[in-house]
């Protein structure tokens, strides 16, 4: 079954095409057909800035971009993660909000332990990302209901124990300073951290058992409940790492304003989350999706969002551009499922 | 292909009543209904029989609009109905009463019988005391005014009283009724709700209107029916007077087929329990003694609703067991969840594949490889050379049909799509696989080469359970067949002594008690 099979050679009755025959056709399957159309789209844009701006896909430029979407890159991440669980983690810009101010406080109140701060924002998204979960499958409230709950409880507790006030000021401290500003091998660290971020959540995904259950988990829950899968386990796994993951994105956040922001920065990031996520070809009921289509969503919407400003085009603008294309990548997405346009949506 | 094998038709009267005419469906690779010509007329009960997956539901969706027939057409005295949905067939006049009655849970009575039609004022408001005058007319007009409170809530309801929310849906509405159809009713009614809903009936018959009455139930089919339809694999196997026939000869006309062909067979049944259940009891099943032997193939015959499907996912891990035990191997199991069944060296391929089984959007590799994960892993990286192997090699042995194992498994036949879930199970090597229907909605071919599979894995020294509605099937492949009845085993019959009738005798032992003298297997 190693040998190519000349195109025109009837498919033996039960035997494989081998899909590794090569060729720019074989190329484009691996990339998949809503890549493909990100590409265009990024493609699209770049142009169209570039065109309007010679200095928008200039080098630094393109820095100032990924920079700039480190943040909800990370969040898009893990987003893509819980929604292919089947689920949908709506606190994420709280969580990290809360991380953001605790690492500032604990900073400040440890003298100034860099350290100390960085794991008391982590351990607090990891237990708040287990509560997510537990609440979710032990309490049985919907995803949606529960994380929209904890998207207004974990902003009151940001804001309460901050006073609602930006706290600490971190950027003495080198830490701080090499993950808002630091370069590792001509890269700044912050887009080190999204890309080892997305690596890792990848393999996860693409190369372990762990991964390919996740996706049963989303794509047929009984089906994987039969097969043996801990659902529960994986669930509350899930959205666990989508609270670290969100904690670490509080961390940069501090790091980049200099203090702890309970609100300011972090306001916003689950809809930009959930957009890419979407935008690069998640089901929001589950079992479909990747890191690589998510990553080109962020960058597509990086890109036009500073686009955008660099076009002085009023911000206001730009939450309407994200509200759309949140609601036109899912419509494109049920168009592909033919899904027959008759009471609510499944 | 053969003509149906019945005694003549009663004279038709003229073509009133509810007729199809040549009508076939097909689902698919799946030829539901062939050239089905029935006539139900006006002022008759015509009871439809048959076996599970005869065609007996998808008959009836056809006539009620819910299916569009891909051949023949649907008659009302004579004239064809052009029925694109059930809206169609409500408003020329014809009702079903379903089996399972859709009420709506917090909203009164009233507002569940007028559903979709509600009384409104000018200003398109409800009109409370328009719909109160309504209900309580028509609660009286139709005798329920005893027994229908039409102030309860939907959830506060019997499963009776369910049912006359349906009936009344039926009875009432602009257009009169014209022709009834009643699901299975009485599955879910007590001795004396049955009774009310028999007078009912023969009220209805005598207002001319044309009942049809599904039932598996021998005993209400004498008392109600003036005539008897059975369909057998999608035909009409014969339309018998029910005051010139008998169980025998329905029962004969239901199953009396030949696959024979298709089935291989051969006796490796070793001495050694795989298998040995003690007591089970489950919210579902009670008190379940069984064994299976090494290379045994048992079959769990009986109706649907008798409980086997629940004693399969119970034997999976997926069902809490209230008391008994289940030994593998001599091994007493402790099985909280399907990891622990699974572990111990349970395979179970469930009932609904689509829904319960298969990853659709997954590749048949993937769907294969499931369950073998661990095998397959390092490190917890899926080796992928071998899990390509392993995917490869099931799908060769079961020959699936696929252009590779990359292929989606929703591209697949369901014939395929069931291997694809074979496979998963035969690549785990599980010393006890149950099957729960391994061949609905599978092609004959197919059908053939799922039974050579449960021969070769017999032959290997599998212990195999499977569950099937269809009795050739049963009595084809099993060594053993025990039957089982509203939640327990009502008898167990060798190869040699299981016959269709035996074995229908004991499915449906509790409802032939009354009215013949049962065959019975020997109880274990």
């Amino acid at each position: 079954m190693t040998t190519a099979t000349p195109p025109t050679a009837p498919a033996p009755d039960a035997g494989a095409v081998n899909p590794r025959s090569g060729g720019p056709r074989a190329l484009l399957a691996a990339i998949g057909g809503q890549n493909l159309s990100l590409i265009g789209a990024l493609v699209a844009v770049v142009a169209l800035f570039g065109w309007l701006n010679p200095n928008f896909a200039g080098w630094d430029n393109i820095q100032v971009i990924a920079e700039a979407v480190t943040i909800s890159g990370l969040l898009a991440v893990v987003q893509t993660v819980v929604i292919i669980c089947g689920g949908l983690d709506i606190s994420v810009g709280s969580q990290a909000g809360l991380a953001s101010v605790t690492s500032a406080m604990v900073f400040t109140s440890t003298g100034a332990n860099p350290y100390l701060g960085i794991g008391a924002a982590l351990a607090i998204g990891a237990g708040i990302g287990l509560f997510n979960g537990v609440v979710i499958v032990y309490g049985r409230v919907n995803p949606t209901i529960a994380t929209l709950a904890g998207l207004a409880a974990y902003k009151g507790v940001a804001q309460l124990v901050s006073d609602g006030r930006a706290q600490g000021y971190v950027l003495d401290d080198p830490v701080f300073v090499f993950l808002s500003r630091g370069r590792i091998a001509g890269l700044p660290t912050m887009v080190w951290l999204l890309v080892l971020t997305a690596l890792a959540v990848h393999a996860l995904l693409t190369y372990t058992d762990i991964g390919r259950n996740i996706y049963a988990i989303g794509g047929n829950d009984t089906a994987a409940r039969l097969a043996g899968i801990n659902l529960n386990k994986y669930l509350i796994a899930a959205y666990a790492l989508s609270g670290t993951v969100a904690a670490l994105a509080g961390v940069l956040l501090t790091a980049r304003t200099g203090s702890g922001q309970p609100v300011s920065g972090s306001e916003g990031l689950e809809l930009q989350s959930i957009t890419a996520a979407a935008l690069g070809g998640c089901a929001l009921k589950g079992g479909k999706g990747g890191i690589g289509g998510t990553l080109l969503a962020v960058a597509l919407l990086g890109a036009l969002q500073n686009g955008l400003t660099v076009e002085n085009i009023n911000s206001f603008w730009q939450n309407v551009a994200q509200g759309a294309l949140l609601v036109v990548a899912v419509v494109i997405q049920q168009r592909r499922n033919r899904d027959r346009a008759i009471g609510l949506p499944a | 292909m053969t003509p149906p094998e019945s005694p003549p038709l009663p004279p038709p009267d003229g073509s009133a009543g509810l007729s199809a005419e040549g009508v076939s469906k097909r689902f698919g690779a799946v030829q539901a209904l062939t050239d089905v010509t029935l006539t139900f007329p006006p002022g008759q009960v015509t009871a439809l029989m048959g076996e599970n997956g005869a065609g007996k539901s998808t008959l009836l969706r056809v006539l009620t609009g819910d299916h569009r027939p891909t051949g023949g057409r649907v008659l009302l005295d004579g004239r064809p109905l052009d029925l694109n949905s059930p809206q169609d067939a409500r408003r020329a006049g014809i009702r079903i009463i379903p089996q399972e009655p859709e009420i709506i849970p917090h909203v009164p009575v009233a507002e569940n019988v007028y559903a979709g039609a509600l009384p409104r004022t000018r200003l398109r408001r409800l009109d409370r005391a328009g719909l109160h005058r309504r209900i309580v007319a028509d609660l009286r007009r139709l005798g329920f005014d005893k027994v229908l409170d039409p102030t309860l809530l939907g959830s506060q309801l019997t499963a009776a009283q369910r049912q006359l929310v349906e009936i009344m849906r039926a009875l009432t509405g602009a257009v009169p009724p014209r022709a009834i159809a009643f699901d299975e009713p009485t599955s879910s009614l007590s001795e004396h709700e049955v009774e009310a809903l028999f007078a009912l009936i023969a009220r209805l018959r005598d207002e001319g209107i044309a009942v049809i009455y599904v039932s598996h139930r021998m005993k209400e089919i004498f008392r109600l029916a003036d005539r008897i339809a059975v369909l057998r694999d999608g035909r009409v196997a014969g339309v018998v007077r029910a005051d010139a026939t008998g169980e025998g000869e329905l029962v004969r006309l239901m199953v009396g087929r030949d696959l024979s062909s298709l089935f291989v067979r051969q006796q490796v049944a070793t001495d050694r329990v795989v298998l040995d259940v003690q007591g089970l009891d489950t919210d579902d099943v009670h008190g379940i003694d069984l064994r299976v032997r090494a290379g045994e193939v048992v079959a769990l015959a009986g109706l649907i609703g008798a409980g086997r499907s629940e004693l399969a996912l119970a034997l999976a891990g997926d069902a809490p067991i209230r008391s008994g035990t289940v030994t593998l191997n001599g091994e007493v199991l402790r099985l909280r969840n399907p990891g622990d069944a699974i572990a111990a060296g349970i395979g179970l391929a469930p009932e609904e594949r689509k829904a319960q089984a298969l990853f659709l959007h997954r590749t048949i590799r993937d769907n294969t490889s499931l369950v073998s994960l661990g095998r397959l892993s390092r490190w917890r990286f899926v080796r992928r050379r071998q899990e390509k192997d392993l995917a490869q090699e099931y799908a060769d042995r079961l020959r699936v049909r696929a252009p590779s194992v990359e292929a989606e498994v929703r591209t697949l036949s369901g014939g395929n799509q069931q291997k694809v879930v074979l496979a998963r199970w035969l690549a785990r090597r599980p010393d006890l696989l149950i099957l729960d229907e391994p061949t609905r909605g599978v092609d004959i071919g197919a059908k053939a080469e799922i039974y050579q599979i449960i021969a070769d894995l017999a032959r290997a020294g599998t212990a195999v359970l499977v569950i099937s509605s269809e009795l050739p099937e049963v009595l084809g492949l099993a060594d053993r067949v025990v039957v089982m009845q509203n939640g327990r085993t009502t008898g167990e019959l060798t190869r040699e002594q299981a016959t269709e009738e035996a074995v229908l005798a004991l499915a449906m032992a509790d409802d032939l008690a009354t009215t013949a003298p049962a065959q019975t297997g020997e109880t274990q």
